[in-house]
């Protein structure tokens, strides 16, 4: 299967390249492990960061102020810059094709003030930003004819004899066949990495770094691994997320006695730190929002009330919510220069699974929705211009398939999928110490030298999600080792990456 | 608890601990621990990306928002080819959309958006296209060229929406296997779990093809309508 422009991911990030590319005239296909809609973009509540000033003054260059201080020195001005000075535009496309933005009484685009914001900044669909903005840039690209090969799993990117990526390795799950599809560049989309965190993270199953783990085995550098965005506020037992805005609204954070402990409005990381400071002397931690009283939270906070009857069994109206801080969004990815071009020739990435050096250590809430809409759109437009230039299709070179080597299956990975999970919460989370992050790379190296005793039991070839879950889990090992390295080459402390002195 | 699964050899029977824990939970505890080979979907685990949408005695659910009962009857969706024990194939659902042109097709820049018309749309661009819908609705157990509820849905957030400058197209194009194939049976409307009530959008579209010159052509034979007096000659341009 040929294409010019051929694109894994089509979550927001997956689906802006894909129409930007289209609109270039060249020929584009994307290639998904679900269906677009069902992308972890849906799962954004909060909003889209832009200087629009609609509800009170703000201008682009506190925008760009603001992020630059939340990156704690790691980001890069000018790309801060171009991301900050697009978002205007970006909003006012996502308008013109039908996104159905809140609005203000006068029928400007609504806005409202997220942790880190010097302004109201955030653009916003009342709790379901990401959900209306992925279903509306899927109509746009259903309108324009681009095509989608859905339940296919990316393997490995494919390079020719000169190191150039043209094309992808895929298993498709339906069928259990191998395919390859050939390309003259590629886009990586394919999203963040926290699910490495197994249950203690608030992202979709799907985000296990696959698309990482391929450019990283292709030879793509990655950068900033290390930081990894945890929220204080996941509910205890599943991990899924309630929004930052109940504490916006006035929230308190409880401990089992009863007392408050922090400023619930600080940013994510101190929050979280508290919380599990907190945590390790023995207290449970609370989200207590019942003084807000019950018109006022199915008003404002309907979503954060269904969630936490549904998921943990208490009705915030009269009860405390059970909460921890869990990994939520990863900084790190794949190092892209700011043509979205990783350094291997011919192929690109954005959205999360892309470092576009604009979170720096540390990402300001509703700026992810604005990197994936900016810089999809740049990887698209980047992408088939070089697509333009290629002459012809290059054969891909002999790749290895780690499907077709032996594994006998004696050891049950869904074990160690937990496990890694514990070690990564554990010795590599919120608050590390040099001496435990070298254990959890021991143990992890242990565990990866178990991957040949390990498999999948089913034998089916249709839909096999056992061993579509394995390959999630080499996945999985293969990015928490980089993760686990860049913490330990990293001694002070910056930003998400928080070093305990060793006493 | 026992819990029955619909695969794609038999019914079978799985034993699990009590407790009010969801669907999913239980669906993830067997794919672990007592059976590697069931297949299903899911992603988000929090009820908006519509993964997990499945029957569970014989009504349409999202499984990461049900809680499971001892009993429960879990079988895939309806109206769609199952690919294997609860995963069906929803590419042929998904491409209604397509076919529905389900999208804004030439913008009015000038259109402002207040609070009243930000409302006009809301609930309808609530849907996560988790094919509840589509698995309830009798006509599809008939017709498999019916538009049907979601993609109904959607074209009506476009047509409602004050920056759509062209809605004849999308008008045009609903008229066939569309608007006037709907019961209005409201099957589609009790399953949703976004409350979104397809019946009323298909009917707030009969109205607005009235407005366009088409009328009901199971009452054809009334002659009448608006013909012409529209500036619209109703015949379809495709
Ligand atoms: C609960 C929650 C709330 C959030 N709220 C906000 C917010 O309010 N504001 C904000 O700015 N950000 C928010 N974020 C972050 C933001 O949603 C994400 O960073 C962003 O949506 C990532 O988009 P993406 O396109 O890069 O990846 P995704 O949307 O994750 O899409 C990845 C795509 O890649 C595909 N894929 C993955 N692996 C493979 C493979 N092996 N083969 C083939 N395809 C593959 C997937 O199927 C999917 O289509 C939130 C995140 C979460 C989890
Ligand atoms: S209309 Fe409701 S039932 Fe139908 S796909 Fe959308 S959310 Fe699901
Ligand atoms: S009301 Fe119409 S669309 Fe909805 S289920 Fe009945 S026949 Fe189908
Ligand atoms: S897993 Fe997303 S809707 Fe159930």
């Amino acid at each position: 299967m040929k294409t010019d422009v051929l694109i894994i991911g089509a979550g927001g990030a997956g689906l802006m390249a894909a129409i930007a590319a289209k609109e270039e005239g060249v020929d584009v296909l994307v290639l998904t492990k679900e269906y677009p809609t069902r992308s972890q973009t849906c799962m954004a509540q909060g909003g889209m960061n832009a200087a629009l000033g609609n509800v009170a003054e703000d201008s682009v260059e506190d925008h760009i102020q603001n992020t630059l201080k939340s990156a704690h020195g790691e980001a890069d001005e000018e790309s801060i810059r171009f991301m900050c000075s697009e978002a205007i535009n970006a909003v006012e496309y996502l308008d013109s094709i039908g996104v159905c933005f809140s609005r203000t009484g006068d029928g400007k685009i609504a806005q409202r003030r997220l942790g880190g914001a010097s302004a109201p900044r955030a653009c916003y669909a009342q709790d379901y930003t990401g959900l209306k903005i992925l279903h509306t840039l899927y109509d746009r690209a259903n309108a324009l004819g681009i095509e989608f090969v859905n339940d296919t799993f990316l393997l490995e990117v494919l390079k020719d004899e000169d190191g150039n990526a043209c094309g992808a390795k895929v298993l498709d799950i339906r069928s259990g066949e191998l395919k390859t599809y050939i390309a003259k560049t590629v886009i990586l989309a394919t999203g963040g990495y926290s699910r490495i965190y197994d249950k203690y993270s608030t992202n979709s199953t799907a985000s296990s770094g696959d698309g990482i783990a391929a450019a990283l085995r292709a030879g793509a550098k990655l950068k900033d691994m290390e930081f990894v965005q945890f929220h204080p506020t996941g509910l205890k037992n599943s991990s899924i997320l309630i929004s930052e805005s109940a504490r916006g609204e006035g929230g308190y954070l409880l401990n089992s006695k009863g007392e408050r402990f922090t400023d619930e409005l600080a940013p994510r990381d101190q929050v979280s730190r508290a919380i599990d400071e907190q945590i390790k002397k023995g207290e449970d931690i609370f989200l207590d929002i019942r003084h807000l009283g019950e018109s006022f939270i199915d008003e404002g906070l309907p979503q954060e009330r269904k969630l936490a009857k549904l998921y943990e069994n208490v009705d915030p109206v009269h009860d405390l919510i059970p909460i921890k801080p869990v990994a939520h969004y990863t900084m790190g990815g794949i190092a892209v220069d700011n043509r979205s071009q990783t350094n291997v020739e011919r192929l690109y990435a954005c959205g999360e699974c892309a470092n576009h050096n604009v979170h720096g250590a540390n990402r300001l809430g509703g700026n992810s929705l604005l990197e994936i809409v900016v810089f999809g759109r740049e990887a698209g437009r980047n992408a088939a211009t070089k697509a333009k230039e290629v002459a012809s299709l290059s054969v891909p070179a002999h790749t290895e398939c780690f499907l077709e080597k032996e594994f006998s299956n004696t050891v049950d990975f869904y074990k160690y999928k937990e496990k890694i999970g514990n070690l990564l919460y554990n010795k590599v989370g919120i608050v590390r110490k040099k001496s435990e992050l070298k254990d959890a790379l021991e143990e992890l190296e242990m565990i990866k030298s178990l991957l040949p005793q390990m498999g999948w039991s089913d034998t089916s070839a249709v839909y096999n999600t056992n061993k579509q879950e394995f390959l999630e889990f080499r996945n999985i090992v293969e990015v928490s080792e980089v993760v686990i390295q860049s913490a330990l080459g990293r001694d002070e402390s910056c930003g998400a990456h928080y070093m305990e002195a060793q006493s | 608890m026992k819990i029955t699964v619909k695969r794609d050899s038999a019914f079978e029977i799985y034993e699990l601990e009590d407790g009010a824990y969801t669907l999913l939970e239980a669906l993830n505890k067997i794919k672990r621990e007592l059976d590697n080979t069931l297949s299903f979907s899911s992603g988000c685990r929090s009820s908006v990306c519509g993964s997990c949408a499945m029957r569970v005695n014989e009504k349409e659910v999202l499984a990461c928002s049900y809680k499971v009962q001892e009993g429960d009857l879990i079988e895939p969706l309806n109206n769609m080819p199952v690919i294997r024990d609860l995963v069906v194939d929803m590419d042929k659902s998904y491409e209604m959309n397509v076919k529905a042109k389900a999208w804004i097709k030439t913008i009015n820049s000038e259109a402002v958006l207040d609070h009243e018309a930000e409302k006009i749309n809301e609930v309808q661009s609530d849907c996560i296209l988790c094919g509840s819908c589509y698995s309830s609705c009798p006509v599809y157990a008939v017709n498999g060229e019916f538009l049907g509820p979601f993609s109904l849905t959607r074209v009506w957030k476009y047509v409602s929406d004050k920056r759509e400058n062209d809605a004849a197209e999308k008008i045009d194009t609903i008229q066939t296997n569309g608007i006037w194939d709907c019961t209005l049976c409201n099957n589609c409307t009790v399953v949703c779990p976004q409350n979104i009530s397809s019946k009323a959008d298909i009917e707030k579209l009969r109205v607005r093809s009235s407005m366009f010159g088409y009328s009901d052509p199971n009452f054809g034979s009334f002659g009448g309508g608006f013909d012409g007096g529209f500036g619209f000659d109703g015949s379809p341009s495709f």
